[in-house]
């Protein structure tokens, strides 16, 4: 494995309900870039990422996560090195602050350095003036942005995105999008990002992974891939989507 | 009146005790319950639906033939003792408790488990949240447990015995008194138990509510 890859998947297979459901045969995820792996509803992105979070055990295949195979590295102290952003923001019914603080707590990290740096994404986030108030009494981009600073504050070493906007306006989203763009390319984090929707991946990811009924179709660069759909099922895929 | 603040307090520690050990036992096994999935899963859930509405003279009965002298566990000569009437209580609580603790955790969005995981929460850390995170309906469960217990007469009566100094308790008191046609007694013994009940309440429901 080479330095710069930060993830390696190999003849992954992964059943659900004794069916396949998802089959990628290699793909590279280099530090600091962003993937969109794109695919529409049922085509098996979502098992994707719950096999990378490490909440499903695929059938067969290996992952490796910084040249240390997967089945080696405990559950637990993987999941401390890696963020998780889901598409519903799923804050705890607590202040904005404690939400935000919370993924530090598990990692037993000192309360001075919780507090300069929940502070400090409060502030990047663009919600110092909510840090007291009921996370239960958000906006939908609220508490996106509030689901965003909770995964950044914990410095991960990879982002894990499944649909984070998709359940916001078109306004809301665009401007999150934008925010969450700015923020990967500060900090250089390592992204996933999961999406049907291809305007949004072409519009945050530096690579795109093409997911078509459990299989990986094609991965390039979104442009590339936009001009040069390796098969009929991909331009579909595309043509549709665009049409749409 | 130094007898009334005797049965009072010797009602209370006896309830007192069963809730905190239903909410000991009945805590974990309802989380168990709701969170994994097993064999003779659904025959526990019934089984413990079914203890929610178990009539305490049953109890009563059950645990009076195991304590009797001659019963399996005579030997330990609990019956007609204070402890006897916490054991026969915590059969009661505990389905209460632990059914309450089932639904107020299945009641939460199962994708929180998800999150939590995601954020690095260890199984235990992930456990805490959610009993955090459903601390109002397990307030109410404890509520539940302690409102079970303290109410009820046929198995304090029963295993109790009823013995003045040490194990009469208020309910018992007020069966006592109104036999004897002792109706005041008996009226003023039954207001006490309701304030009683009510300021355990009204404490509980001040923690339950702080922070809402």
């Amino acid at each position: 494995m080479e330095p710069y890859q930060l993830l390696e998947i190999r003849d992954l297979l992964v059943r659900r309900d004794k069916q396949t459901v998802l089959e990628i045969d290699h793909l590279i995820v280099e530090r600091g870039e962003v993937l969109a792996v794109v695919g529409p509803n049922g085509s098996g992105k979502s098992t994707l990422f719950l096999t990378l979070a490490k909440l499903i055990n695929p059938e067969r295949g290996t992952i490796k996560f910084d040249g240390i195979p997967f089945n080696t590295i405990a559950d637990t102290s993987f999941r401390r090195r890696i963020a998780l952003i889901l598409q519903e923001p799923l804050l705890f019914n607590t202040t904005v602050y404690n939400n935000i603080a919370i993924g530090m707590k598990f990692r037993g990290q000192p309360k001075e350095l919780i507090e300069a740096w929940v502070s400090q994404w409060l502030e990047r986030m663009g919600i110092k003036h909510l840090a007291d108030k009921p996370a239960q009494k958000l906006s939908g981009g609220e508490s996106q942005r509030v689901s965003l600073a909770r995964a950044f504050v914990l410095h991960p070493e990879l982002l894990l995105l499944d649909e984070p906007f998709s359940a916001l306006d078109a306004p809301t989203r665009l401007s999150l999008l934008g925010e969450l763009k700015n923020v990967l390319k500060e900090t250089g984090t390592t992204a996933i990002f999961i999406t049907h929707d291809l305007s949004e991946a072409s519009r945050l990811a530096t690579r795109m992974a093409i997911i078509l009924s459990g299989k990986l179709s094609q991965t390039g660069a979104p442009q590339e891939i936009l001009k040069n759909p390796v098969s009929a099922e991909v331009a579909a895929f595309l043509g549709n989507d665009l049409i749409s | 009146m130094s007898e009334v603040f005797q049965i009072s307090q010797l009602s209370l520690v006896i309830s007192g005790l069963a809730t905190g050990i239903s909410l000991l036992l009945g805590l974990p096994v309802g989380t168990l319950l709701a969170l994994s999935r097993f064999p003779g899963r659904p025959f526990l859930l019934s089984l413990v639906n079914t203890g929610m509405g178990l009539p305490p003279v049953v109890v009563g009965l059950a645990v009076a033939i195991s304590l009797w002298r001659s019963g399996p566990l005579g030997d330990l000569q609990l019956i007609y003792t204070p402890t006897a009437i916490v054991i026969a209580q915590v059969i009661i609580a505990l389905p209460v408790v632990t059914g309450l603790t089932t639904a107020a955790l299945q009641a939460l969005d199962p994708r929180l488990r998800l999150q939590l995981y995601g954020l690095g929460a260890s199984r235990m850390q992930m456990i805490f949240s959610l009993w955090r995170e459903a601390r109002l309906p397990l307030l109410a469960a404890m509520m539940a447990g302690f409102g079970s217990v303290i109410s009820e007469v046929g198995a304090s009566m029963m295993v109790g015995g009823n013995i003045r100094f040490r194990t009469r308790v208020l309910t018992t008191a007020i069966v006592l008194e109104t036999n004897k046609g002792n109706f005041n007694t008996a009226i003023a013994l039954g207001i006490l138990l309701l304030i009683i009940t009510f300021l355990v309440n009204l404490a509980l429901t001040r923690i339950q509510q702080r922070g809402r």
